[in-house]
């Protein structure tokens, strides 16, 4: 298995959990529970699908090898695959798809403040570009969350029980790690210790007003996107995903 | 002399002068965004330079939104008018930063969006926070301000859906980012 430079690995890491995420928001298409929320869930996919891109072809540049974006995306096995756990999950019920998308939305938001004063002026770039796309994104999950959550008693059920679902996955959002200890020390990227609890102070606000408890603290287990270690369900949805380009190789059309 | 048949003779290495930069710009008033024909590229403001070096024109284009699906159709679009006006090899490149701002937009884009039926964006993005706003639109059609959001995002990316209470039309509103 290919493991990058430390960079490499983490710029794939915000490539491969964006082009997860629109992956699976674009399997609402044609049975979202509305016309607009599918509107919006396509219009939030086609943005991640835009930064994956974006992320991708700088990981493109530095591994060097004729490596570029379409390749990351469509030729590299699931234990290549860098994304969070959280946004491989099954969409379940709009609830569950809201409940990934406000979580994967408030660490992308957090996150990209961060990246946004990096020295590396490819990175500030592209984050200062998608924090302006995912702060309309965290915003229109938010709403869904506290309309939901604090909505009929059907609605707030399903939002404990979506809850119930996916909280086992952030403990991927809120980890410290080494590697990214250690490109803050090297200047790459800034510090990002702080991003555990900033993402956590969204989650309690917006829990509060959605009236929904957030659980303790998951703990760690032994799957992690950084040693490519996934559910089972990525596997699956690559296969989808991948089809035409293993099929027929550098199609065009 | 026509200018176009000027500026073809620049393939042998003439430096370009003002005059053609000048043509340049006033070509890329005349290329339309595909989604929303009666906008140019120049009205949108993401036209970020022009500029003449080694025999051809450079032009550094910043994109909309990071998937937006026309900005490869927009950029082959404004090689294709520059070739038209006889440019060759005009040179199109792409710019991240600083990234695109509705502010951009120009007086006469706000107007024709306007015209167009699409509500152009309110304030300016570095005025206030995006995530707090609740933003008083007003409707292209009627003018009326008693309008109310039915959806955060609309046909595209760039826009938010949006309805009249007082002349009941729906329409798009182009956000402010």
């Amino acid at each position: 298995m290919t493991k990058y430079d430390e960079l490499t690995e983490f710029l794939l890491r915000l490539g491969d959990s964006a082009l997860i995420q629109a992956q699976r928001l674009c399997e609402w298409t044609g049975r979202a529970p509305a016309l607009e929320e599918e509107m919006g869930m396509m219009n939030v996919g086609l943005d991640l699908v835009g930064q994956a891109r974006n992320w991708y072809e700088y990981a493109a540049e530095r591994i060097n090898d004729g490596t570029d974006a379409d390749t990351l995306a469509f030729r590299r096995d699931e234990r290549a695959f860098r994304n969070l756990l959280l946004v491989e999950q099954p969409n379940g019920d709009f609830a569950v798809t809201m409940t990934k998308q406000f979580f994967y939305d408030a660490w992308q938001f957090h996150l990209l403040t961060m990246l946004k004063g990096a020295d590396d002026e490819r990175i500030t770039a592209i984050a200062a570009k998608s924090l302006k796309e995912v702060t309309y994104h965290l915003r229109r999950s938010s709403q869904w969350v506290e309309r939901l959550g604090d909505g009929t008693e059907e609605s707030h059920q399903r939002m404990e029980k979506a809850v119930d679902v996916v909280w086992r996955f952030t403990f991927e959002l809120v980890e410290k790690n080494d590697a990214e200890l250690a490109l803050s020390v090297s200047g790459s990227i800034p510090s990002l210790t702080e991003l555990p609890e900033k993402w956590l102070a969204t989650v309690n606000e917006v829990f509060a007003k959605a009236t929904l408890t957030v659980p303790d603290a998951p703990s760690t287990f032994y799957l992690s996107a950084r040693t490519g270690m996934h559910t089972e369900h990525l596997g699956m949805l690559l296969a989808e995903m991948q089809f035409l380009q293993r099929a027929y190789p550098d199609a065009s059309w | 002399m026509l200018a176009g048949e000027l500026i073809t003779t620049d393939q042998q290495g003439r430096s370009g002068s003002e005059v053609d930069i000048q043509q340049a710009y006033s070509v890329l008033e005349d290329v339309m965004d595909p989604e929303v024909p009666v906008v140019s590229v120049m009205d949108l403001g993401i036209v970020r330079d022009v500029s003449w070096s080694d025999g051809h024109l450079y032009v550094v284009v910043t994109p909309t939104y990071s998937g937006c699906p026309a900005t490869e159709y927009i950029e082959t679009a404004i090689r294709d008018a520059l070739k038209e006006a006889g440019f060759s090899h005009p040179k199109v490149s792409q710019r991240l930063a600083p990234a695109w701002t509705t502010d951009w937009i120009t007086k006469q884009g706000r107007n024709r969006l306007k015209v167009y039926g699409i509500a152009p964006p309110v304030g300016s993005s570095s005025k206030r926070s995006l995530l707090s706003g609740i933003t008083q639109v007003e409707c292209p059609n009627c003018g009326s301000e008693d309008t109310e959001q039915l959806s955060e995002f609309g046909s595209t990316a760039c826009k938010s859906l949006y309805r009249c209470k007082s002349c009941l039309e729906p329409f798009d509103y182009f956000k402010c980012i």
